[in-house]
């Protein structure tokens, strides 16, 4: 069974962890439109996917992940907009738990946005 | 929406738009197969006029904007199960206890249903996006209870680590999926 034992492990397993933590507005925020129509489309697993991989290639002291409202673009819901600082904003479309892995192998991890996601391909032209 | 879970997260959003420092969701089911389930939060409110009309699908405070989907969206779900959609609201400045209660009724045995769906992720990112709200959840069954109190958890971590870090949640996400796993 899960105790609470278990969770007090996890916090003196993390205090060094979070302690090295540099917040100094230097890092990479992704973002996931949790409005009503992101809920609808989607937004919920692509959440969990980012969470998970950056956990997973230990990003977490460079990259956050948070959620916010309706970005207002919602026939491309789920909608994930990452922000590195110095560089301009990139707004992905249509997005599932499969892109957002390879989001943050390519993009957040290996520096190359993935284009074909990005809103820019996705639009009507 | 696909799921119920997914109405619930959009629904606890408004809770969290709203400020709320406690949000308790509360889910009932009882043994006829009838789903009650309650999101409470101590946040701004709303006055009456805005309770009046916050169901329907032609109205929002940002009405320039857009129109607010999350309420009448789970009017819908709700009455096209026999079930129905209760909103009782005080807003801030009138008197002590501020907040709003957001209570819907579904027939899950209704061909219309949607399932349930899955809870503890919808836990999951609550948590994540709002460590700091005094998260309770309580879904009572007839085979038993699942419960998660954030405050309880917050009183382990201390002050240093937050509920948002990801092997937290991963606990989280492992602590209800073996009380779930329990009522199978
Ligand atoms: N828990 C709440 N506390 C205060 N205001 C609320 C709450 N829930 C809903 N509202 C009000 O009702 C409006 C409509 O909600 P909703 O139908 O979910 O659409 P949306 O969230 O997209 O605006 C919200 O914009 C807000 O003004
Ligand atoms: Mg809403």
């Amino acid at each position: 069974m899960k105790t609470l034992a278990e969770l007090a492990e996890i916090r003196e397993k993390m205090k060094g962890k979070v302690a090295m933590r540099q917040n100094d507005g230097n890092e990479t925020r992704i973002i996931v439109g949790m409005g009503t129509c992101g809920i609808a489309a989607g937004a919920r697993p692509v959440l969990a996917a980012l969470v998970e991989e950056v956990s997973k290639e230990k990003l977490e002291e460079t990259v956050t992940v948070t959620q916010t409202g309706c970005i207002g673009i919602c026939q491309y819901e789920p909608v994930v907009e990452v922000i590195e600082p110095g560089k301009e904003k990139v707004t992905y479309v249509k997005m599932t738990a499969e892109k957002a892995q390879r989001v943050v192998a390519e993009h957040i991890k290996g520096g190359k946005v993935v284009t074909a996601f990005t809103i820019g391909a996705n639009v009507a032209k | 929406m696909r799921e119920l879970s997914l109405n619930i997260l959009d629904i606890a959003q408004n809770s969290v738009r709203a400020e709320a420092t406690a949000i308790t969701i509360t889910l009932m089911e009882d043994a006829e197969g009838w789903l009650t389930f309650e999101i409470a939060d101590n946040g701004k409110g709303m006055d009456a006029e805005t309770v009046r009309r916050v169901s329907d699908p032609f109205y929002t405070t940002r009405t320039t904007r857009r129109v607010g989907l999350g309420l009448p969206f789970l009017r819908l779900a709700a009455e096209q199960t026999g079930g129905s959609l209760e909103i009782r609201s005080t807003p801030r400045g009138e008197g002590e206890d501020h907040g709003t209660v957001v209570r819907a009724v579904f027939n899950m045995k209704h061909i219309d249903a949607a399932p349930l769906g899955d809870m503890i992720s919808t836990l999951c990112v609550l948590l994540q996006g709002q460590p700091q709200i005094n998260w309770l959840y309580i879904h009572t069954t007839p085979r038993g209870e699942v419960r998660l109190d954030a405050e309880e958890l917050r009183a382990v971590l201390g002050e240093d680590i937050s509920l948002d870090e990801t092997e937290v949640i991963n606990w989280i996400r492992d602590y209800l999926d073996e009380q779930y796993s329990t009522l199978d």
